[in-house]
């Protein structure tokens, strides 16, 4: 192998990176990026269009992409503006996702009507939409965690048809733009959008309106506010497909906006641009590549394809970082937030870690390790982010950035190191009993490695826990409330305890101490997710909900690698090294 | 003391112990945790923290019998477990001041918690735009106020708590010229005008008494965003025998009054009430929403608090995250109700509250100073170390 193989890796990984960073191009003549980067006010904050658009089709359609019915790729904007200005044909994208097959034969409709998918767009579901919200309807009133697979796919849906059918009121009514005092009302009631801008001098976000209720102050001073006029213009020249003149108007309309809400302007460009670079997903490819190499330097070339992997990882991380401080400086507030945030930082957190324990070890234990947590939490964001936007508002109770900075990070760490104790483990154990290749050496290394994490995430989860007592008694009067999620950070306290006090007993030795650290990653997975969905789970039985399943199923994973674990020493194939 | 049997007392200070009472203590959350959907946040709490055993019932029985250690038990145990393990294993010494101040700190935890469970008080205030209040009012535990109205200046009350109306027994007080004596106690009911049911069972309510009234028993709710409405009859008993049977019910607002020997009485069953040396005034509440959402984004009351010594006149501004901390108590911005037009307080009262916040801190500085020295002897180790080659390096040529 060449000497310099880890090098000429990482020159690739990133030349991609790079690759990603440049800013995409126009290919339809349409200034599509400069209109992406308009601001406008929604879901309480100002964002771009480009976000309202990817995360209308996150959410609509489960990803960013958008293929035409004649199989061309469709940018989120171009989508966006037909939406606004040409909605007869948005309604022929196929964005509506849906699984269900008792859905569907709402509709009269079967998944060959769909070539294969799974997407069908707003035209092909016309003929069902009364029946839909008859459905809807008759689901409302269940309770949402008792409500059956069905139930739960018929309000989904409902809810997704009808936040289609208001964005087709954000900037113009369907039926075309001159609409009188009713279109107006229409408007100002269905916009989920304030896209008109306070007059004056005036930066409250509050000020902002739609396009509805400026035209309805309109009509008695007589004065069609600048932003309305522009919109109606664009849509003009989106429909008529003239680019010289949607280019010079998008231009001149944010020029106008740069000079009075300079910041915001500056922030929604950095968005749009943030979102396009997708970092997370770019360090979601890194990390599976570096897990594939630090797997195979396991059986050969350790040295060279182990620093490769190193190295990846490195790259994969520094990505991360960087997407994280993006997110940080877009919504002015420390790493985690949310759930979604949660993920994002729960894998950065064991990254980090894991370059620290591979410095240490060099032996690509702690790269595969981190890799694959890295991977994880990132496809799990993913499917976080289907819900809409990631950068939501505080709601005024989480509205504390002391607290968000202190207890929910360093607890977010605690399940971080928990989680890479609990996959450090498992390397040890899949190695031991299916290779040969887990000498003497490298199971003292992993067991050093486990306890120093294990002791690393007693001292954070304990903290944090305890950090979080004290923000419910500051804000709530009471220390401790034994509610599920407190409860959970608890368990994994005591049991990270556990760990400690069975071996400081000596009642656990290598192997113990591995299988220990593996059920912590039961335990951390429960705090984490099985804690939110007792209102679901555990309520209506028999109904299968997905992320309870892919709970269960990542339950009893680890309860087999214990199993595995159990399999006495001698028949190990990596008994010959004595571990 | 025998050399090879170790005294019997000895399994107290074992480390087998310890992580059996750990583990017991997970499951009892676990389990805790997972009952919650049953039982509220509340009934957990007394059924599996704040008793010695969690009882469960025979299958098809009223009869109960303990299935496991209850939260006081297993943190008692553990607290003798740890004073015993240090005092018969532990040497005071530098290497082990992390453990030290690590496991004080948990007693503390653990005894804090204890007492916060004996002497917390929560209760609520709910105060109209403009309106005083002098007392806050229980969330759960309620009350019978016996109030003669018969002075024009003032009321004369006698309360008497529900604990003691479910037991059945006769209640004889100074204050009163007869023996309040309950006939029935709903813990949660719903009230129907008799008109409305006319197939209901006749009233317990002797006629005027809310004999108009017909009062259902329903199941008691755990829900947190549904209440229970305790409902009852008390029979009154003079000298000369019953004076009649009297309909009670946090339901009703308006309370059935009661006359006898020229005097006049109210009896309201209501929330138990907690009356503060001091008055609350609200002088504004502001509910600020994100726009073009309904997410919150601020709630605040603006109180004015005088105190009746005189020494405090003053206005507090009380929002999420920035409770009022006075007499011993603490108020925090609860909610809001009407429109935004009344505030809802909740007002904690424990004497224990700083308790967690010094373990805490003994706890913190211990694990620190525990694994500190740990990872401080690690790279010791290491740097004294000759430069280790990598597990899986070729062996040098």
């Amino acid at each position: 192998m060449n000497r310099h193989a880890a090098f000429w890796v990482l020159l690739l990984g990133l030349a991609w990176v790079g690759s990603t960073l440049i800013p995409h191009g126009n290919p339809g003549g349409f200034d599509l990026t400069s209109f992406g980067r308009l601001p406008v006010l929604a879901d309480g904050r100002i964002k771009p269009m480009d976000t309202i658009a990817r995360t209308a089709l996150l959410m609509l359609q489960g990803h960013q992409r958008l293929a035409a019915p004649d199989g061309r790729a469709v940018a989120p904007e171009e989508w966006l503006l037909d939406v606004f200005f040409r909605p007869d044909t948005a309604d022929t994208d196929r964005i509506f996702r849906i699984d269900n097959p008792d859905v569907l034969s709402l509709f009269g409709l079967g998944a060959g009507d769909s070539a294969g998918q799974v997407r069908f767009s707003f035209v092909q579901l016309q003929s069902g939409l009364a029946e839909l919200e008859r459905q809807a309807e008759l689901a409302a009133p269940v309770e949402a965690a008792t409500r059956t697979a069905f139930q739960r796919a018929v309000v989904e849906l409902r809810e997704h048809v009808d936040y289609y059918s208001r964005l087709k009121y954000g900037l113009q009514t369907p039926d075309g733009p001159a609409a009188g005092r009713s279109g107006f009302e229409a408007m100002e009631k269905f916009s989920p959008l304030r896209a008109v801008p306070p007059s004056a001098a005036s930066v409250r976000p509050d000020d902002w309106r739609s396009v509805g209720q400026s035209q309805l102050a309109s009509l008695s001073t007589g004065a069609t506010d600048p932003t309305v006029v522009f919109y109606a213009a664009l849509g003009r020249a989106w429909r008529a497909a003239q680019p010289g003149d949607f280019n010079a108007l998008v231009a001149a309309e944010r020029a106008g906006l740069a000079e009075r809400f300079a910041s915001a302007a500056r922030r929604c460009s950095f968005e749009a641009y943030f979102n396009q670079v997708e970092p997370f997903y770019t360090s979601l490819v890194l990390y599976v590549a570096a897990f594939l190499l630090a797997v195979i330097s396991w059986l050969k070339w350790p040295v060279e394809l182990g620093r490769a992997a190193f190295r990846l990882m490195a790259l994969a991380f520094l990505l991360a970082t960087a997407g994280i401080i993006a997110r940080m400086w877009l919504e002015g507030r420390p790493p985690v937030t949310n759930l979604y945030s949660s993920a994002l930082f729960i894998g950065w957190g064991a990254v980090g870690l894991c370059l620290v324990l591979e410095r240490i070890g060099r032996n690509g234990v702690a790269s595969s390790a981190g890799s694959l947590i890295g991977f994880g939490t990132l496809v799990i964001a993913h499917n976080l982010s289907l819900s809409g936007d990631t950068l939501e508002m505080m709601r005024a109770v989480l509205d504390s950035n002391f607290w968000l900075s202190t207890h929910v990070v360093t607890v977010t760490t605690g399940y971080a190191s928990t989680f890479l104790a609990g996959f450090l483990a498992i390397i040890y154990i899949l190695r031991g009993v299916l290779t040969r290749t887990l000498d003497r050496a490298t199971a003292d290394s992993l067991a050093h490695m486990v306890y120093g994490i294990v002791c690393f995430a007693t001292l954070f989860s304990f903290v944090g826990t305890v950090l979080g007592g004290i923000w419910a008694d500051q804000s709530w009067g009471r220390f401790w409330g034994w509610d599920p999620k407190e409860n959970g950070a608890l368990i994994i306290v005591l049991w990270n305890a556990v760990i400690l006090h069975c071996r400081w007993g000596g009642l656990v030795k290598q192997r113990g101490l591995m299988c220990l650290a593996v059920f912590g990653n039961v335990v951390t997975a429960w705090s984490w997710f099985g804690t939110n969905m007792l209102g679901i789970g555990l309520h209506s039985y028999g109904f299968t909900n997905a992320a309870f399943e892919g709970l269960l199923a990542f339950v009893a994973l680890q309860l087999a690698i214990i199993g595995l674990a159990a399999i006495p020493r001698a028949r190990w194939r990596s008994a010959a090294a004595k571990i | 003391m025998a050399p090879d049997r170790p005294h019997p007392l000895l399994c107290f200070t074992s480390l087998r112990l310890t992580v059996a009472l750990l583990l017991l203590s997970i499951v009892l959350v676990f389990a805790a945790t997972l009952d919650q959907v049953h039982l509220g946040v509340w009934g957990v709490q007394e059924k599996y923290f704040r008793s010695l055993f969690v009882f469960a019932n025979v299958p098809g029985t009223t009869f109960l019998f303990p299935v496991f250690p209850g939260g006081y038990l297993l943190g008692g145990a553990l607290i003798v477990n740890l004073v015993a393990a240090h005092f018969y294993r532990f040497r005071l010494s530098w290497k082990k001041s992390g453990i030290w101040l690590t496991h004080i700190g948990l007693i503390l935890l653990l005894v804090g918690e204890g007492l916060s469970g004996i002497l917390q008080e929560d209760n609520q205030m709910r105060i109209d735009v403009g309106q005083t209040r002098r007392y806050s009012e229980s969330f759960r535990d309620t009350e019978l106020a016996v109030i003669e109205i018969t002075h024009p200046d003032y009321d004369q009350v006698v309360s008497i708590p529900s604990a003691l109306l479910t037991e059945g027994a006769s209640i004889q007080h100074p204050g009163l010229p007869f023996i309040v004596k309950p006939a029935a106690y709903y813990p949660n009911a719903s009230l129907q005008m008799r008109m409305q049911v006319p197939n209901a069972p006749p009233s317990l309510a002797t006629p005027g008494e809310g004999d108009d009234i017909v009062a259902t028993p329903i199941p008691v709710t755990t829900k947190p965003d549904e209440s229970n409405w305790p409902t009852g009859y008390v029979e009154l008993v003079g000298p000369e025998g019953s004076l009649g049977i009297v309909l009670v019910s946090t339901l009703l607002q308006q309370p059935e009054a009661f006359a006898y020997q020229g005097r006049t009485w109210l009896l309201s069953l209501r929330a138990k009430r907690d009356y503060l040396p001091f008055s609350i005034t609200l002088e504004k509440f502001t509910h600020d929403i994100y726009p073009g959402t309904d997410i919150p984004r601020d709630f605040a009351s603006t109180i004015r608090l005088r105190s009746d010594d005189g020494r405090d006149d003053r206005e507090v501004r009380i929002f999420m995250n920035n409770p009022l901390r006075f007499a011993g108590r603490a108020f925090y911005q609860a909610g809001y109700a009407n429109n935004d037009r009344t505030t809802v307080l909740q007002v904690v009262r424990n004497p224990s509250w700083r308790i967690p916040y010094l373990s805490c801190a003994l706890i913190l500085l211990g694990l620190v100073l525990q694994f500190g020295l740990h990872l401080f002897g690690f790279f010791r180790r290491r740097l004294a170390a000759p430069a280790r080659v990598p597990a899986h390096a070729p062996a040098p040529p």
